[in-house]
């Protein structure tokens, strides 16, 4: 039943050394621009990393070599030092990856509760496996690890949506739509799964206004306070009348807090870091 | 007398659109912003302190002690940073809370900022939850406009900006340092301690790094006060919380309840073991915390308590199994978990979790030998304690107390594969077709 499960593929792919076609004029303009934003949210410039990987993926569908060379000039790293960060996370894809990754979470809770069977089912039925896409290009599968939605078991995560309380029939049909350009709606997220490239640039933090779209909870997110209000519960019976005294309290007499700026102004040089020494590297 | 539910953070969860502005200032939003902008710092620090709130990602850290720990201001940027980066198997309360209530998170971060002088704060949110990010966009982007957050916060004169980061998916990265590191954009992998972040956190700059639901539970404290606080709860263990019951319980889902309430009350609340079943064994705060049995269902889940029946409360992650379960199955899918995430930086643990994860494996499969249930409990004495961070030391959990409880189990790992006991479509929720029983077992 493990043996799927020991050894994910080592990838032949490394960022390293993928090199091909450079960006045309038009897309490095807007990359530049794009990471210009990125990297202005932050005190130093190395935090945009993860975004601006994310943001390569919006573009190339993957982590390509131009991406990580693009990264490391904006960033002044060298490209082993990008591709050093790109490898060690898993939303990172080191080959081209398909419109939709579809995730079945086979950690242990919902591997037990059927996370195995619906792997096994979507692995024959699209004949591929993990982290493999189909030959339209269309569905990366992959075994994905605990996704925080334990009490919707099994989990399935399309393009990081959350696809709930999943059978291996509700999953077939689940990839079957997304293969066919149909419309799938998440149980709790945006009104459809959007593209991996779409996805990556929302993760990259370019807001793409969705967030008013799905609902604000799943029924098991409510059983509790279900329970509660059947009750009568009140919160606050102990709480005496605290609400609306905030004047009562005179403003801190020796605090200026609001004096300094919100402007970072780091004081120590771009890239020090805890337990080193200037120089250290 | 049994627990009453106290569903504060969880209170407005089924209104139609939760997540706004509009819904969280019906619901008292950004009272406590108000009132505390009119405390000092330290007041604010004993407020929180006195309230006897620990911290909520599973260590249990006293929050305020935590903020009191930043060494008096030198001029320089002080940072809060939020651990949004929930992934310890069988944990599902930040994500539903961000999700359906985000401005808890986006009030704390600004009330905690004001409290230890920090004006860029982090939420670092894991990769892997894109609608939730979305919405923590949305609600800081409301409360700029809003002036909550950005320059002059209530015509004080604070100025706090806040910035949404997505992580890209690496267990290791809600370890605090880990976090840290990955934020700044490198592999996620932990720091030595000292220095702790107090002192040199990120950017090597004082930074207090806290759990979502942490900082989400300062504005309820601020506006109700640490007496309202602590008068739930236990002793040590004040407050409440929100308890993730999943797995084969009848309505599984999200209880929030004060700290000290039992399984044997939960499980009530929850309709029950699924069809009458059995409980086997259970988490009581994610995988990394030892299991417990129907033994335990008295233990009040608090930290004390917890700990003194051999677990810990962790994240009140409660992973229930029934008697369909094979907990050498579980195990070893939790240990290939732990295998997949170590980081790699040192040696126990990367060497550790990859020794235990092909004993297990045998075990599995009914191929172990008589020695590999002592050699297991043996590699893990030489994990726990020895790793460089809370990762190794989780991955031992599982193993031994599933040994300790269950050793009779993997003895049968010696010579019959678990499904053989353990047919796997009698734990699955849903009806399984022949045909299929016989792939999942052969596979």
């Amino acid at each position: 039943m493990t043996d799927a499960h020991v050894e994910a593929p080592f990838h032949e792919l490394t960022p390293l050394h993928a090199s091909e076609t450079p960006y045309d004029e038009e897309t490095l303009r807007s990359l530049h621009a794009d990471a210009d934003l990125v990297v202005a949210r932050y005190p130093q410039k190395r935090s945009a990393l993860l975004p601006l990987l994310h943001l390569i993926q919006s573009v190339d569908g993957y982590v390509t070599g131009r991406g990580v060379s693009f990264c490391a000039q904006k960033l002044e790293l060298t490209d082993a030092e990008v591709s050093g960060v790109a490898t060690f996370y898993t939303q990172y894809k080191r080959h081209p990856n398909g419109e939709y990754t579809v995730g079945v979470c086979t950690n242990t809770l919902c591997a037990v509760m059927g996370g195995d069977l619906i792997f096994d089912t979507l692995s024959e039925y699209l004949g591929i496996g993990h982290d493999e896409t189909t030959p339209d290009g269309k569905v990366t599968l992959e075994r994905v690890e605990c996704n925080a939605a334990c009490d919707y078991a099994p989990v399935v995560m399309a393009n990081w949506e959350f696809i709930d309380n999943q059978t291996p029939a509700s999953a077939t049909q689940l990839v079957d739509d997304l293969r066919a350009g149909k419309e799938v709606r998440p149980t709790r997220g945006a009104a459809r799964v959007c593209s991996f490239k779409h996805v990556s640039r929302v993760l990259a933090g370019f807001n793409d206004g969705l967030a008013d779209e799905g609902v604000g909870a799943g029924g098991p997110s409510l059983e509790g306070l279900r329970l509660a209000k059947a009750d009568g519960f009140d919160p606050y019976a102990s709480s005496g009348e605290i609400r609306g005294d905030s004047d009562a309290e005179s403003p801190a007499d020796d605090m200026a807090p609001g004096l300094a700026g919100s402007t970072d102004t780091p004081a120590n040089p771009a890239d020090s870091k805890a337990g080193e020494k200037a120089g250290d590297k | 007398m049994s627990t009453p539910l106290t569903p504060i953070l969880t209170r407005f969860w089924d209104e139609p659109q939760s997540w706004t502005m509009e819904t969280y200032l019906r619901y008292e939003g950004y009272q406590a912003l108000d009132k505390a902008l009119t405390m000092t710092q330290e007041e604010l620090v004993t407020a929180t302190k006195s309230s006897g709130l620990r911290g909520r990602g599973g260590a249990g850290f006293p929050t305020g002690m935590k903020w009191g720990f930043l060494p008096k201001p030198d001029g320089g940027p002080r940072y809060l940073v939020v651990n949004a980066d929930e992934s310890e198997p069988g944990t599902c309360k930040d994500t539903p809370l961000m999700l359906a209530a985000p401005h808890f998170l986006i009030e704390g971060v600004a009330i905690t900022s004001f409290a230890i002088g920090c004006h860029h704060a982090f939420i670092y949110l894991r990769g892997e939850l894109v609608h939730v990010y979305r919405r923590l966009l949305k609600a800081v982007e409301e409360a700029y406009a809003a002036g909550h957050l950005g320059k002059d916060i209530h015509g004080t004169g604070f100025d706090l900006d806040v910035t949404v980061h997505a992580g890209a998916g690496a267990y290791i990265c809600g370890e605090e340092t880990a976090l840290l590191d990955s934020l700044e954009g490198r592999r996620g992998q932990p720091r030595l301690k000292p220095p702790f972040p107090a002192v040199e956190g990120l950017y090597a700059r004082p930074t207090v790094v806290n759990n979502v639901e942490s900082i989400a539970s300062v504005p309820s404290i601020v506006l109700h006060g640490a007496d309202w606080f602590s008068a739930m709860g236990t002793e040590k263990s004040k407050g409440y919380g929100i308890f993730s019951l999943s797995g084969h319980v009848t309505r599984p889902g999200q209880y929030e309840a004060p700290l000290g309430i039992t399984l044997r009350e939960l499980l009530d609340m929850a309709g029950g073991m699924r069809n009458g079943a059995k409980l086997k064994f259970w988490t009581p705060g994610g995988s990394s915390t030892p299991i417990f049995t129907d033994e335990h269902l008295d233990v009040p889940l608090d930290f004390e308590s917890v700990a003194a029946a051999g677990s810990m409360l962790g994240t009140r992650a409660l992973q229930i199994f029934d008697e369909s379960v094979s907990v050498v199955r579980a195990v070893s899918r939790w240990i290939d978990f732990y295998a997949h995430e170590s980081c790699g930086k040192c040696t126990p643990c990367r060497e550790g979790t990859f020794w235990l994860k092909q004993i297990l494996t045998r075990l599995e499969h009914g191929q172990g030998t008589p020695e590999d249930i002592d050699k297991l409990v043996d590699i893990c004495d030489n994990i726990l304690g020895r790793s460089f961070c809370a990762l190794g030391d989780g991955a031992t959990s599982p193993v031994t107390s599933a040994v300790h409880y269950f050793r009779e189990e993997f003895e049968a790992g010696t010579h019959s594969p678990w499904w053989e006991a353990f047919p796997p479509e009698r734990s699955v929720l849903f009806d399984v077709p022949a045909r299929d029983i016989k792939e999942a077992v052969s596979v």
